[in-house]
């Protein structure tokens, strides 16, 4: 099983918050999406989330679904409110500067998939 | 290190004030526990809260942590239908022995076609409302699937009440 320090280091994302955390949490699989529904709907339990969202709602999605982390991707900023609210709920959020495509052709090499029990 | 604090924490807390079994000490014919949420319209930065609390309440209540993710993500989807596409609103949270039962209500501007507003993938978002990953149109099908029974009623001009119940 993977952590979410793994990911970040094969994967050299930038911690924007939560990095005490990364080494404790163990990564059950991955899904990426951008509209919030969809992952509310979709996402499991434990897994990393890839989005290009930034705004505090991605952190109440990712507590509600208890994921394990948030990869923002192609560089972009977490909002500083965004940040806080991740920190107040130990939500790990990375940045990659690549493209969620990329990320997740990453991840997947990796073993982190979507399939169910992975 | 910090989710396993946390979670000695909760369940301390569960220990100490057992809040369901007040339903046992209490006698009554029916026995009910209201929370209630104001939720303003058009407010993004604090979306999602009442919904996040709601659920640390659940757990503090003892209900058990897949119900209370089921309740909360329902209850999120409602919160921000009321954010998205109202004034603003109430949600209201309603916990009994066996099933906790939420009412989304606002006073418009409702709802013109129920059945195409429950078809996934409808929806009335503006662009820059979708722009934030809102408005997929996956709202209500998302509720309905996370709830054991849904009832949504609505008048042009007067407002909606959403209520869904989930037995715990």
């Amino acid at each position: 099983m993977k952590t979410l320090q793994d990911i970040a280091d094969a994967l050299k994302l930038a911690v924007s918050t939560g990095g005490d955390l990364l080494s404790c949490l163990t990564i059950t699989g991955g899904y990426a999406g951008d509209m919030l529904s969809d992952v509310l709907a979709h996402a499991r339990k434990g897994q990393v989330w890839v989005t290009l969202q930034t705004h505090t709602n991605i952190v109440a999605v990712a507590s509600s679904k208890e994921l394990c982390g948030i990869i923002v991707v192609n560089g972009r900023t977490p909002e500083a409110a965004t940040l806080q609210k991740a920190e107040q709920e130990h939500i790990p959020i990375l940045v990659s500067p690549l493209s969620s495509y990329d990320v997740v052709a990453r991840l997947c090499e990796l073993g982190v998939t979507n399939r169910e029990g992975v | 290190m910090v989710r396993h604090l946390e979670m000695d924490f909760r369940q301390l807390e569960v220990r100490r004030y057992r809040p369901c079994d007040w339903f046992e000490v209490l006698v009554s014919d029916r026995t009910t526990l209201t929370m209630h949420y104001c939720i303003k319209g058009g407010n993004f930065d604090h979306a999602g809260e009442a919904s996040s609390q709601l659920k640390r309440n659940l757990h503090a209540l003892g209900i058990s942590p897949d119900f209370a993710r089921r309740i909360c993500i329902a209850s999120y989807e409602a919160e921000m239908n009321l954010v998205v596409f109202t004034e603003g609103g109430e949600l209201v949270a309603c916990v009994e022995p066996r099933k906790v039962t939420i009412n989304a209500v606002d006073i418009g501007p409702g709802i013109p076609d129920i059945e195409l507003a429950m078809q996934p993938g409808y929806s009335t978002a503006p662009d820059w409302v979708r722009e934030l990953g809102f408005g997929a149109g996956m709202g209500l099908p998302n509720i309905k699937k996370c709830s054991d029974e849904m009832k949504l009623e609505s008048k042009v001009g007067v407002g909606t009440n959403l209520q869904f119940t989930v037995h715990t």
